[in-house]
């Protein structure tokens, strides 16, 4: 069963694939962008998925996946369905980010890099996200929040389940 | 044209073209800078910052390496902040990098150890912080220790570029960043070739070979054991470089009396079999010219390259020869024809070969290069390996009594010399053809056309046949560097390759450059062990393969013995399909 099972996903990896580079091109600079677009759906980047990559676009394995590995928009470890990014750059550290994360951290019960048990939220930190006048800040996926304070912040979680 | 620059270095002037880097300035004004992931036949990476220097006007101090001169630069590589800032990146590089120098394969052949050493590191200011990374001694051939890596990514070049490989590459980033493959999966898993090249490349001890070192030592030591040696064609003008000899010495008698004091029943050489190849692979290549057989034909002498296409070209394998490599044959003939010969039990016979290659190790472990059972090698060394145990057991290399090789199967002729330069093969196996096929002499034994580095050489040969009529055109093409083999592989998938016959070797410049030779290979020091091989060719008594008296005595006596079939089983094989991710 688990064999016929995987098989059939290699397939949609495949085609997903086929399509995204359809789409973005062939050239070895559009790689970043097909890796974003195939990493939509999971939020992570699986194996199949690089391999298909690295042969569509005839790259080395190794390429597609330090590429993958570098950027730290891109997974390859399984993340939940949905990335909560909390900015830690000096701005918004200034204007309380530490409460943010403790607030987000005890909301959903897991540390920095960390998935919740039911695969729905994946907490990280990021860097600068360009919206310093309205820090702190975090993003959820694409969409970035401002002006949080630690219970603003654990309402927009719930707006989420 | 480029303008001269005129630039001062630590107060000498020296006139370049603009765009020079320092580096080079700095050299032609007799100044060293000291470099790690500079390296003299790769890409400027700037990765390691140990050659940064000061520019007069510059906000910051500034890599020698990749920074270009312009006409009236000023430049400081001895101020005290520069050998301070120097000293301080060595010493940042060496917290992360595990303190065992004393029982470390690079052992006073590193360059991170000379660095360490130049730029007068004494004491450790930072807390050791090593990454406690896995070895990987998956392959049995090429063994990565991650954490003594600096990641000056000149092993990923070697493999993606010149190779076109590309198992390794940087994984992560910043501090995290790591040399990997994907997935840190281990080398045996992945579709790394073993050809070494990252081990040529790596300054530090974070690439070696397999050791089998001390396996030798106790087969040697075992009186049961009629332990017998052959060595490859490039061992010999490459091993004294490791051993007190300038680069590009022809050492083949030391090398032989050196291997009689280590202890070896019996000192052979693989260029014995490489006559024989050329036999074999010869007919082959006539026998598919005149039945229609796949063509091209290519050469199946080289492991790294054998695995690299059933790896990357799976559906390209009947182009290869069936010929088993040289080391195999030898291999298989010493536990048949020379145990009958001398009646030795084959089990009781141990061979070892020396190999200027690390792939040679995979190819003697592989399942099908066994008969009955019984394998046809039993130990590779590589040159390297070969040099630390002459080193162990104390021999004075240079000042040794040179001798020669033992019969029958150390005779040889000057076309298997030549086995161990890119080209060598393809020329070796067209003197034999040649003569073959027309039944005459050949007027001029050279054909330089297929000699030399550029990547892909490729000829055409008119044989005139015997009645006098018509003659033969054979289209042949040599590539060196898989990188290369991969443009000839391309044309050959695409229908568009019109030879008849191709020869790849895995390494840049044949097996002279193999990743089992002494560090440093580069361009350099490969084109004077290319010199030193035809040197050794010229000068052998006889340079066709059909004329060596050794290998028609081994057709007569033995292979061609009806109920025979000996020749398929011993000195044929086939290959299997691999994946390539």
């Amino acid at each position: 069963m688990i064999m016929l099972c995987s098989c059939r996903e290699v397939k949609i990896v495949r085609e997903d694939v086929k399509e995204a580079v359809q789409r973005c091109g062939r050239e070895k600079h559009q790689l970043l962008e097909i890796l974003g677009q195939l990493q939509k759906g999971t939020n992570f980047l699986e194996r199949d998925t690089l391999v298909a990559v690295a042969e569509e676009l005839d790259l080395p394995l190794a390429e597609v996946y330090g590429t993958a590995t570098f950027y730290s928009l891109y997974s390859t470890k399984p993340r939940g369905r949905y990335v909560v990014r909390v900015c830690e750059s000096a701005p918004c550290h200034i204007d309380g980010a530490a409460d943010i994360l403790a607030a987000v951290k005890a909301h959903l019960g897991v540390a920095v890099d960390e998935t919740t048990d039911n695969s729905q939220f994946t907490l990280e930190t990021t860097s600068c996200l360009g919206v310093c006048s309205v820090g702190p800040a975090m993003m959820i996926n694409d969409e970035v929040y401002g002006n949080l304070t630690p219970d603003r912040a654990v309402e927009i979680l719930q707006s989420y389940n | 044209m480029t303008d001269n620059a005129v630039v001062t270095i630590n107060g000498t002037e020296v006139t370049v073209p603009e765009g020079t880097t320092i580096l080079t300035a700095a050299e032609l004004a007799g100044v060293q800078i000291p470099t790690l992931c500079n390296h003299p036949d790769q890409m400027i990476k700037a990765v390691c910052r140990v050659c940064v220097v000061e520019v007069e006007g510059a906000r910051v101090f500034q890599p020698a390496c990749s920074f270009p001169v312009w006409d009236g630069m000023n430049v400081r590589t001895n101020s005290p902040a520069v050998i301070e800032a120097r000293k301080t990146v060595v010493e940042m590089l060496l917290s992360r990098h595990p303190q065992d120098c004393l029982q470390c394969e690079r052992n006073l052949h590193c360059e991170l150890q000379n660095v360490s050493k130049s730029v007068g590191v004494n004491e450790r200011p930072f807390p050791e912080e090593t990454r406690d990374l896995p070895i990987d001694d998956s392959s049995g051939a090429v063994v990565r220790e991650a954490d003594k890596c600096i990641n000056c990514r000149r092993c990923v070049e070697a493999c993606a570029d010149v190779q076109g490989v590309g198992v390794l590459s940087t994984v992560n980033r910043g501090y995290d960043t790591v040399v990997s493959t994907a997935f840190n999966e281990p080398l045996e898993q992945v579709s790394c070739v073993l050809c070494g090249q990252c081990i040529q490349a790596c300054p530090t001890g974070a690439l070696r070979e397999h050791n089998d070192i001390d396996r030798v030592w106790r087969a040697l030591a075992d009186p049961n054991k009629h332990v017998v040696v052959q060595t490859a064609p490039a061992v010999r003008v490459a091993i004294g470089e490791d051993l007190g000899l300038p680069v590009g010495t022809r050492a083949t008698k030391l090398l032989t009396s050196a291997l009689r004091q280590l202890g070896f029943d019996g000192v052979f050489d693989t260029d014995f079999t490489a006559d024989l190849t050329i036999m074999e692979e010869g007919s082959e290549l006539l026998q598919r010219l005149q039945e229609g057989g796949t063509l091209p034909m290519i050469t199946s002498c080289s492991p790294g390259w054998i695995k690299y296409i059933e790896h990357y070209y799976p559906e390209q394998l009947d182009h290869l020869s069936t010929c088993k490599s040289p080391q195999q044959m030898f291999g298989a003939l010493a536990k048949s024809y020379y145990a009958e010969k001398n009646q030795y039990n084959p089990d009781d016979i141990y061979v070892v070969s020396i190999m200027p290659c690390t792939a040679k190790k995979f190819e003697a472990n592989r399942p099908e290069m066994a008969a009955e059972g019984i394998r046809d090698v039993d130990a590779v060394l590589t040159t390297r390996e070969l040099a630390q145990m002459i080193d162990q057991a104390g021999l004075d290399f240079p000042n040794l009594k040179e001798e020669e090789y033992d019969s029958p199967l150390g005779i040889s002729t000057g076309a298997a010399v030549i086995f161990g330069a890119t080209g060598g093969v393809m020329e070796a196996a067209l003197r034999t053809v040649y003569e073959l096929v027309t039944e005459q002499e050949l007027p001029a034994l050279d054909f330089t056309s297929v000699r030399g580095l550029d990547g892909v050489k490729e000829a055409s040969v008119l044989l005139p046949l015997p009645n006098g009529e018509d003659s033969l055109e054979v289209k042949v093409a040599a590539a060196h560097g898989l990188a290369s083999a991969r443009q000839i592989m391309e044309k050959v998938k695409n229908g568009e390759a019109d030879y008849h016959f191709v020869e790849v070797m895995s390494c840049p410049g044949g097996c002279i450059g193999g990743g089992g030779q002494p560090r440093p290979s580069t361009t350099e020091r490969r084109e004077k062990r290319l010199q030193a091989i035809y040197d050794e060719d010229e000068a052998m008594t006889i340079r066709k393969s059909h004329e060596n008296p050794a290998v028609k005595a081994l057709y007569e006596e033995y292979l061609e013995k009806p109920l025979g079939e000996r020749r398929h089983k011993l000195l044929h094989t086939h290959y299997v399909q691999r994946s390539r991710y």
